[in-house]
């Protein structure tokens, strides 16, 4: 096979050097959690000058997932509860839902939610709906599925986010400072890179879709300190080998048939205006927090953990006092060390 | 893939049969049901990239084999 353009090491050399003469601080946030992954892979971190910081953002979809989501499940009766296999290891303020496993909630680990239909033919389910706009449509397409099929057992508790607003909510901050914005992938293949345009319109602040490779994400860099120096902010498409500017229009159809932007709430974040999403009228009977009574609150508790202020890029994951001591990958007290996507997480096996 | 670990990546499989909106891709050897719902235009010999069992797009042959390469460096999946 050949490999490839995206690590040709003439090319990576050039480039680091380049970026190696650049003078004026700045802080890029990478929003995605697959990114921060490549980066302490590849990195990328050592290959920057001092003046560039990349700092981690909110984009690992279980990190941000709110305590009072775990709790409500733990709380519900003989039903199964299907999930992503990530999320079993986040704890809520009531332990993890590996633990309410252990005594005995039944909890199955699933790859794709439709495999959660075929689990309600024989009891009660309720699927998480946990993830960021990659995610979000093959769960409003099971919800259409459960309801052609008129199930009845089957339910999906929302806590879908969306990641324009959340950026947008970042900006918006006043404890927050960026200067630019390596943007997600895959969230980017089903949005498209046009969903990004408040970025520059409303901020003044640019952004780019990069892909995996060292080299797209040393591009992305590149870019953004190049539309800093012209003060010519704007959404760049690096990754257009994957994604459009539209995105994928079939996809946003089903979601908006099934979903409706409602505010959400992100664990570390808070409350963000219209960034998640809701099950719409039509479909309510599939709505766990319907069936359930389930209502989600803030009820973080305080472990001392700031994975809040490492999502905002306040600090990096070393400040926290509990990083590598009492928090660890294997005995993970925050979100952003359970998921191996997690901003701690990465940093741990990364970058220490 | 390990099954349900790591649920926001998005990995590459061939498509080797298409039958109305669900097909069978196959991912490095292991052959698995997808939903093609998102992507009506694929074509059996396509590349996509998949998600939670469902194709999201379709990509060129050299772009899937590099992501592949990828994914087998940073997540060491196989």
């Amino acid at each position: 096979m050949e490999l490839n353009n995206f690590r040709n090491p003439e090319l990576i050399k050039k480039i680091v050097t380049e970026l190696q003469c650049w003078k004026k601080p700045v802080k890029f946030m990478e929003v995605c959690g697959s990114h921060t992954m490549a980066i302490g892979h590849w990195g990328i971190r050592k290959l920057l000058p001092e003046t560039i910081s990349l700092i981690s953002g909110p984009g690992c979809p279980v990190c941000v997932t709110p305590s009072s989501v775990i709790d409500s499940l733990i709380g519900l009766k003989d039903v199964t509860i299907a999930t992503f296999g990530d999320l079993i290891r986040v704890p809520g303020n009531k332990g993890t839902l590996e633990q309410a496993r252990a005594k005995g909630l039944d909890v199955r680990m699933i790859y794709s939610p439709m495999e959660a239909l075929e689990m309600a033919k024989e009891k009660e389910t309720v699927f998480v709906g946990i993830g960021f706009e990659t995610t979000i449509p093959g769960i409003a397409y099971t919800i259409m599925e459960a309801s052609r099929k008129n199930l009845k057992n089957f339910s999906v508790l929302p806590a879908f986010k969306l990641v324009p607003p959340a950026l947008d909510a970042l900006l918006s901050a006043k404890d927050t400072n960026f200067d630019g914005f390596i943007l997600p992938g895959h969230v980017s293949v089903i949005i498209g890179s046009d969903a990004y345009k408040l970025l520059p319109e409303k901020f003044g602040i640019g952004g780019v879709v990069t892909g995996f490779e060292p080299l797209d994400i040393l591009v992305g860099i590149k870019k953004l300190t190049d539309q800093i120096k012209a003060e010519k902010p704007e959404i760049e498409n690096e990754y257009s080998r994957v994604v459009t500017g539209k995105g994928n229009v079939q996809a946003q159809e089903i979601i908006h048939k099934v979903l409706e932007v409602e505010d959400a709430l992100w664990r570390g974040l808070g409350w963000i205006p219209k960034s998640g999403l809701g099950i719409r009228k039509d479909f309510e009977e599939f709505d766990a927090t319907k069936k359930y009574g389930i209502k989600i609150t803030d009820t973080e508790e305080r472990t001392g953990c700031r994975c809040g202020d490492v999502l905002k890029g306040n600090i990096i994951p070393p400040e926290c006092p509990l990083f590598g001591k009492a928090c660890l990958p294997n005995n993970p007290i925050g979100p952003c060390m359970v998921s191996s996507e997690g901003s701690c997480a990465a940093y741990y096996k990364y970058e220490r | 893939m390990k099954k349900g670990k790591i649920m926001c990546l998005a990995i590459p499989g061939k498509l080797i049969k298409k039958e109305n909106d669900k097909g069978i891709v196959d991912l490095g050897g292991v052959n698995k049901e997808i939903f093609l719902t998102f992507i009506p235009e694929v074509k059996e010999g396509d590349w996509v990239i998949i998600h939670t069992g469902f194709g999201l797009n379709i990509i060129s042959e050299k772009d899937a084999l590099e992501t592949i390469e990828i994914l087998r460096e940073v997540y060491g999946t196989e």
